[in-house]
């Protein structure tokens, strides 16, 4: 649990980079930090490893305040993740992986059975990629490497700041699936910065909105799509924000909530979409017109219905925007 | 050639003599310049005013005319009654090796990537741990880089050291200009330059042995 009390950044010329902020990331949640370039967001994420310091306010982190605490035992307690170039070139993957539990002092042993586990996580051999360097990584490979290095000495907190910001959209949007998969798994409590509306209604549990160091609302990404507190919420979530919405919704939600449309066997040139699909992917394939029929199945394969445009239209205008807090995110 | 071959034969000895005072006298030279230099570089990193102010003395240095530097080692070691002879010449080749040694140090470890530096910081590193681990070995090619520089200015500047009796490969061209002997002259010259081509080529040898692969290019 990281709690932020009034916390306060002013650098030495008097700009205020964070302005009394306050707001709590629970237990094994995810909390994305968002918000235009200069409000404030990567500050307040470095505050909390205190690579930088805090001019007022509090930073709790499971009901400590960071300040009282060793800055370097602090550190090698919070997973840290940076963008790009994170990884030492001068080490091997293994190294690289295993630099906070050395510095902790883990037997070799220990060492070695964590990388294979780590490895194992991101679905990479750790046999085969353990002696490489960096450099011979792909970029996606690189970056989930910097992810479990943040992970290797099992850090109940962990910092991410633009974590996927480098990647092309294709690999960014696998590698974000792969890390709310690995998230089910450790449920570490995860502060994230991001700059991307998309990413950030994707993976956050909750997002902080800030604007000039200040907090503009604090919420799940549905309340904050559908009831923005502010002018500047709705601004930044911009007018398409009830279609993004959608993409915190699946068809099996639509399907329990106001049913799928029968689905006409005669039709031959038919789609078929598995239930699992969030409703915005779903509504651009049919906006796309792929197909003239698109059936919904489930995992096993068998054909659930059809889902029409109307149905997501109905959907969004009686469910989402009457009763957001009704459908929460897989 | 004929005489010459001859005249090689003859002073092989002597030229081999030589050429290892010379070596001795530049390897230890660069050794302790490199013990003072290079931490220096990395404590400047840490103190911008105090970087601007070394760098520019350590630059003068080098601009002061070789033969000026062993001539005022004379009446300053003279104090100690080691007017002539090794010590000031070796304190001269010293102070000539710091620029390069300082300065590669210095700009090596500042431009080590910041990311790299704050991901040091952010995994819980202390200030020495970062060093070691990854500034260092991040910076080396560019340090040794400045270190070959130094052994190559010195041993160019090391015939000089003859002038203060400091013996090496200088001796053989400074008997023979005083002689006119152009084989004297042509051997010390042909010496000092394959020697110092021999110790660049180890040195190199050494960077691209130890440099990270991952920024060898």
């Amino acid at each position: 649990m990281i709690t932020f009390d009034q916390t306060t950044k002013t650098y030495a010329g008097g700009v205020t980079a964070v302005k009394g902020v306050d707001f709590t990331v629970e237990q094994g949640e995810i909390v994305v930090l968002l918000g235009p370039s200069g409000c404030g967001k990567t500050t307040l994420l470095r505050m909390v490893n205190r690579l930088e310091t805090i001019s007022d306010g509090k930073i709790m982190i499971d009901g400590e305040d960071s300040m009282a605490l060793d800055q370097i035992a602090l550190r090698r307690k919070i997973g840290y993740v940076i963008q790009s170039n994170g990884l030492f070139p001068n080490m091997t993957i293994e190294e690289n992986v295993m630099i906070v539990p050395d510095l902790l002092g883990w037997s070799k042993k220990e060492k070695k059975a964590r990388f294979n586990k780590l490895m194992e996580m991101i679905g990479l051999s750790g046999d085969k990629f353990g002696k490489r360097y960096p450099h011979e990584l792909s970029g996606g490979q690189q970056q989930r490497i910097g992810v479990i290095r943040a992970l290797a000495a099992d850090p109940p907190v962990m910092l991410m700041d633009e974590p996927f910001g480098a990647l092309d959209p294709i690999i960014r949007e696998k590698i974000q699936g792969e890390f709310l998969q690995i998230q089910k798994e450790v449920k570490k409590t995860i502060l994230f910065v991001s700059h991307d509306i998309d990413e950030a209604i994707k993976m956050a549990d909750k997002i902080v909105l800030l604007r000039g160091g200040e907090l503009m609302q604090y919420d799940t990404p549905s309340e904050m799509l559908v009831r923005p507190k502010n002018e500047f919420v709705r601004e930044f979530f911009g007018k398409d924000r009830a279609i993004k919405s959608l993409s915190l919704h699946t068809i099996q939600n639509l399907r329990e909530i106001i049913g799928l449309a029968e689905f006409d066997e005669a039709i031959t040139d038919t789609k078929t979409i598995n239930v699992h699909h969030d409703l915005r992917n779903s509504l651009s394939m049919l906006l796309n017109q792929e197909a003239e029929q698109v059936i919904v199945s489930d995992d096993n394969g068998n054909k659930l219905g059809a889902i029409t445009i109307d149905l997501v239209q109905k959907y969004l205008h009686f469910e989402i925007k009457a009763k957001p807090a009704l459908v929460q995110k897989g | 050639m004929d005489k010459w071959m001859k005249f090689l034969e003859i002073n092989s000895s002597r030229i081999f003599d030589l050429t290892i005072e010379h070596a001795i006298l530049v390897g230890l030279a660069i050794l302790v310049a490199l013990l003072i230099g290079v931490p220096l570089g990395i404590y400047l990193t840490t103190n911008d005013y105090l970087a601007e102010t070394v760098l520019q003395i350590a630059s003068v240095m080098l601009t002061i005319p070789s033969i000026a530097l062993f001539g005022v080692m004379i009446p300053v070691f003279s104090i100690v009654n080691l007017g002539i002879g090794f010590v000031p010449a070796f304190v001269a080749l010293v102070l000539y090796a710091q620029l390069p040694i300082i300065r590669n140090t210095y700009t090596a470890i500042r431009n080590v990537n910041p990311q790299m530096r704050d991901a040091a910081m952010g995994l819980g590193m202390k200030p020495l741990q970062r060093l070691f681990r990854v500034e260092i070995p991040n910076a080396f090619p560019v340090i040794m880089a400045g270190i070959r520089t130094a052994v190559v200015i010195n041993i160019g500047i090391g015939v000089i050291a003859a002038y203060i009796g400091a013996g090496g490969l200088g001796v053989l061209i400074t008997q023979g200009i005083s002689r006119g002997d152009n084989y004297l002259i042509i051997t010390g010259s042909v010496a000092v330059a394959i020697l110092a081509m021999i110790a660049d080529g180890f040195l190199l040898w050494i960077q691209k042995r130890y440099t990270p692969k991952s920024i060898a290019n």
